[in-house]
């Protein structure tokens, strides 16, 4: 237990999502174990044993979240929780509550519905029955949702006309931050070439690609996804494996299904299939980078369409953001499942995203190609946002 | 009253006669239904024999059934145990559940015995009572087909004929399969229930189950197990088939090894293509995990697939369909049918051929031959050759298809489940294979004991509601919570609902140590401490470290209340308000 509580503590810090010191985390199974001390435990071991869970994380997210987190906790006034409408909140937060009092009684209450809460000003809360993973993973999400509906929110205001010295000041600073970052993304790395045609460089490819693109901040590391099709098998990432340790965790399956051990694979397997279906590829790539993500929530007929509200799943327009293809789609296999409306959209491309969750990229021979275009796109697209806010 | 109908059925054999209870909401709260509620009548009967007239037999939905709310149309049948003296319930599907709240009620107590036997029919507030001598020895498809109702619950011969893991069978093929429910019916001399309902619930707010339904959806679709590509929608339970293969932990040979050379070709892409198999499933679920031939046969769950086959080393997939088709008809489980032939070879020394394997299965059924020995399980069957211990049980219960030497966590929880040897208390092959919600270690036993003590608690809220708890692959109880507010109105988080999880799951812990049970019985035999498993392949299959699996155990009494030989304690049993007897 230890050791996982000091792993997801580094990887607060490795991600940029605390600074280095501040996550406390504690886990339980007979007895109480915490990553390290801190005022603050009395409070968290009550919170704990007013709940049916086996860890709990207590931390103040680094900048620029939160800084973003209290603007959109004070912007809707005493609300009662945040509700981003990125696919990671619809999907598994549904929404975030906002606890305004620092007891252990109010955090009670509102993590006895949701899987974390954010205390304005001082931090997030989350919590696992399983693992730490589980709080961790939470957190993060809660990050990403708030950066990425801070940007939204804003285009949309700006587009109305008004956005305030500050927030115009918040907004410059961060992308200038955020841009200089990804801009050295490309920078030194070296991707193995493929093609690969035994087994062990296909999984060493994946293994080092995926490490990349969470490194490259290109992906909170529990989300995304990635492939390799060799001959007639596709070895994919597990569902809920961490992009930056792939090792044992990506499953040979076989195209024509004959058989079911790759049951433990990515929720958007199918979608990696149809597509190496429809194409010559070998290679998939999948992140959320954050403005590929902002970019396909705005829309300039959001107000008139007759899907709005629903752009996540069904959206009759073909919309393009710098020749990249947008499309609706939730996660996995359902009715309006983006295996249905990726496949089709990214053939003939170097990449698709899909509204309000992530970019997908391909790669002919090997994920070199794939990762540039992750990154292209990526920085094409805060230049796009950059172009909306700098019109004004 | 909305989800709820308010109202119980009491039937009396002995004088063929019923009533109607209607409980008050505050048992309905504390212990919401299923498993839960049936615990609550089960209590101060436990004690009685199997087969005394007074210990009853309970067939309770859940709050959520008969309403729009995924994959919630089930039933929790209940009594205690002839195969292991504890207490004992099967969540089963099909449409019985679903027929009982439109009938107007949420559970069916039967009580006394008949001198003959007997069918019973419920059509919405009335019941009447048949004879049934003539359809005495009749199959389960052939009572169910002359019965002709909305639902039916049977007993097939091996009931009749004294089999301790009996099952009763609804609709056609949905199985109350483990420990022997079968044979409390039968000692009832009840061969039938029949059920015809025409109402429906009421629905606190339409609006907000609409939108629990949505996540819940969106969450089942992001999920690989249940509509991925290669999930059990697309190919049944038995896609866990491969999965079992490739971590090296499938049973075979009586759990001497873990992994058995012949399960790429008995696996489920193998069934579909055979049999081209088909979608079918429960009333109200979208998953349909069940699946049936294009000539109408019974494609087998993954746990008869593997017992079937690996268990008894048996590589001939028309016998596996054949065996399950047989336990079906003459209402057997499986899972301890395989077992039980399973430590038979072993203590004998041999091998079963395909037609070998149908014989035995009749001659048990029929109680004849060496069936008269093995109807009994292979416990009992074991001990008295003298070899307790080739019997791969807990609380003489068989353990289902997942060897614990491959999962530490599934090893505690076999020891630790209130009906013995069974997955489906704690199933932690959810995070320890299967990835959900975040997986874990496997081979360890650090953090197990809570994860174990907290997922316990989440199934029997489960079996109460009464959802499918494959459902739980992708969904959590938050949204399920929301679901049940949205149905009964009853402000609950999911967090109140494990408290009524909890007090539900202590009940049963209870009514155990009012039958005797101690730390002792929470075990698993010591093939597992002493022997590895088949390693290959990177992985490393070895016995499980005793002392870790104690000090796990005896860190799960703690969590759970418990005193340090697993006795529930008077002041546990006041904090969850249910009531406490030393023994
Ligand atoms: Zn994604």
């Amino acid at each position: 237990m230890e050791a996982l509580l000091n792993k997801y503590a580094g990887k607060l810090t490795a991600q940029g999502l605390c600074d280095a010191g501040s996550p406390l985390l504690g886990g339980i199974d007979a007895e109480f174990v915490w990553n390290r001390d801190d005022a603050a435990i009395p409070m968290l071991a009550e919170i704990t044993r007013g709940l049916n869970i086996n860890s709990i994380l207590y931390a103040a997210p680094a900048e620029p979240y939160a800084s973003l987190l209290n603007f959109l906790a004070e912007h809707d006034g005493g609300a009662e929780c945040i509700r981003p409408e990125d696919s990671e909140t619809r999907t598994f937060l549904h929404d975030i509550p906002l606890v305004r009092e620092l007891s252990a009684s109010a955090v009670i209450a509102a993590l006895k519905k949701r899987k974390g809460a954010v205390i304005p000003g001082r931090g997030i809360v989350t919590w696992g029955t399983v693992s730490p993973e589980q709080a961790f993973v939470t957190f993060s999400s809660i990050c990403f949702a708030s950066f990425v509906k801070f940007f939204s929110d804003a285009a949309v205001e700006a587009r109305r006309g008004g956005l305030d010295p500050n927030t115009m000041r918040r907004i410059v600073s961060t992308i200038a931050a955020y841009d200089n970052y990804v801009s050295g993304a490309l920078a030194g790395v070296h991707l193995f070439r493929g093609p690969f045609e035994a087994r062990g460089d296909a999984i060493g490819a994946i293994i080092q690609a995926g490490r990349r693109t969470v490194e490259c901040r290109l992906v909170d590391s529990f989300f995304g996804n990635i492939s390799y099709r060799l001959g007639g098998v596709i070895y994919v990432s597990q569902t809920g494996s961490s992009l930056d340790e792939l090792a044992g965790c990506i499953d040979p399956c076989p195209v024509d299904n004959s058989s079911c051990a790759g049951i433990t694979a990515s929720s958007e397997f199918s979608a990696h299939r149809e597509i190496y279906s429809r194409t010559a590829m070998s290679a998939i790539l999948h992140g959320h980078p954050k403005f590929s993500v902002i970019m396909s929530m705005l829309c300039d007929k959001k107000d008139t369409c007759a899907n709005r509200g629903s752009c996540h799943k069904s959206c009759a327009e073909r919309r393009f953001v710098c020749g990249v293809p947008i499309v609706p789609g939730e996660v996995g296999t359902g009715p309006y499942g983006l295996c249905n409306t990726l496949p089709p959209a990214i053939a003939g491309r170097r990449g698709a995203i899909v509204y309000g969750h992530g970019l997908f990229t391909t790669g002919e021979r090997d994920f070199t190609d794939a990762f540039r275009s992750m990154v292209d796109i990526e920085l094409m697209c805060v230049k796009e946002y950059r172009k909306i806010i700098e019109t004004l | 009253m909305y989800g709820w109908t308010g109202k119980i059925l009491r039937i009396d054999l002995t004088h063929s006669s019923f009533t109607v209870e209607e409980p008050p909401a505050s048992l309905y709260e504390s212990y919401i239904g299923g498993t839960g509620l049936a615990g609550h009548y089960l209590r101060n009967f436990i004690t009685l024999p199997y087969d005394h007239p007074d210990m009853p037999l309970l067939l309770f939905t859940g709050p959520l059934v008969s309403t729009k709310s995924p994959a919630s149309g089930r039933m929790s049948i209940m009594s205690r145990s002839p195969q292991t003296s504890a207490v004992c319930d099967a969540s089963v599907g099909g449409r019985f559940g679903t027929q009982i709240k439109k009938a107007g009620f949420d559970g069916v107590i039967i009580s006394g015995a008949s001198n003959a036997w007997r069918g019973v029919s419920i059509n919405d507030g009335s019941v009447t009572f048949a004879d049934a001598e003539a359809i005495r020895g009749e199959s389960t498809s052939r009572v169910a087909e002359r019965v002709n109702a909305a639902s039916t619950a049977v007993v097939g011969p091996a009931a009749e004929n004294g089999v301790l893991f009996a099952s009763i069978v609804t609709d056609g093929h949905y199985c109350a399969g483990r420990g022997g429910l079968g044979l409390v019916m039968a000692a009832k001399k009840l061969k039938y229930i029949a059920v015809n309902g025409s109402g429906a619930p009421g629905v606190f707010d339409e609006d907000e189950l609409a939108k629990a339904r949505e996540d819940i959806f969106r969450l089942a679709a992001a999920s690989p197990a249940l509509k991925g590509a290669l999930g059990i929608s697309e190919f049944g339970t038995g896609a866990l088939y491969d999965l079992m293969h490739s971590r090296r932990m499938m049973p075979t040979d009586n759990f001497r090894a873990t992994r058995f050379e012949a399960a790429p070709s008995m696996n489920a892409h193998e069934y579909a293509q055979r049999y081209q198999t088909k979608k079918t499933g429960c009333a109200g679920c979208h998953i349909l995990c069940k699946k049936r031939g294009a000539g109408g046969q019974l494609i087998p769950e993954f746990e008869t697939m593997s017992h079937f086959s690996a268990l008894i080393g048996n590589s001939d997939i028309d016998a596996v369909v054949e065996a399950n088709r047989i336990c079906n008809e003459a209402g057997m489980d499986t899972i301890s049918a395989a077992s039980t032939i399973a430590c038979h070879l072993e203590l004998t020394g041999g091998s079963i051929s395909p037609a070998g394997l149908v014989d035995i299965l009749n001659d048990i059924a029929a109680s004849r031959g060496i069936g008269v020995e093995l109807k009994a399980g292979s416990y009992r069957y074991a001990k008295k050759l003298g070899r307790p211990e080739l019997s791969m049980s807990v609380k003489m219960l068989e353990l289902p298809a997942y060897d614990p030497r491959g999962a530490y966590g599934m090893a505690l929880a076999y020891a630790t489940s209130t009906r013995g040897g069974c997955h489906l208390r704690a199933y932690p092959i959810s995070h320890e294979i299967l990835r959900k919600p975040v997986a874990t270690d496997r081979f360890t036993f650090s953090g197990k004991a809570r994860i174990i003590k907290i997922a316990e608690d989440m199934n029997a809220v489960i079996d109460s509601l009464t959802a499918c708890k494959f459902l739980f692959f992708a969904a959590s109880l938050e949204e399920y919570a929301r679901a049940f507010h949205g149905v009964t109105g009853v402000t609950a988080t999911a967090h109140d609902l494990l408290r009524a999880g909890e007090r539900i799951y202590y009940n049963e812990r209870a009514m155990n140590a009012m039958n005797g049970f101690i730390a002792d019985d929470d075990d698993l035999p010591p093939r597992f401490f002493a022997d590895s498993g088949t390693g290959g392949d990177g992985i490393d299959v070895r016995p499980i470290p005793r002392g870790d699996f104690l000090r796990a155990r005896s860190d799960y009494y703690k969590i759970r209340g418990l005193d340090e030989n697993g006795m529930p304690t008077e002041q546990k049993c006041g904090e969850l308000g249910i009531p406490w007897k030393r023994s």
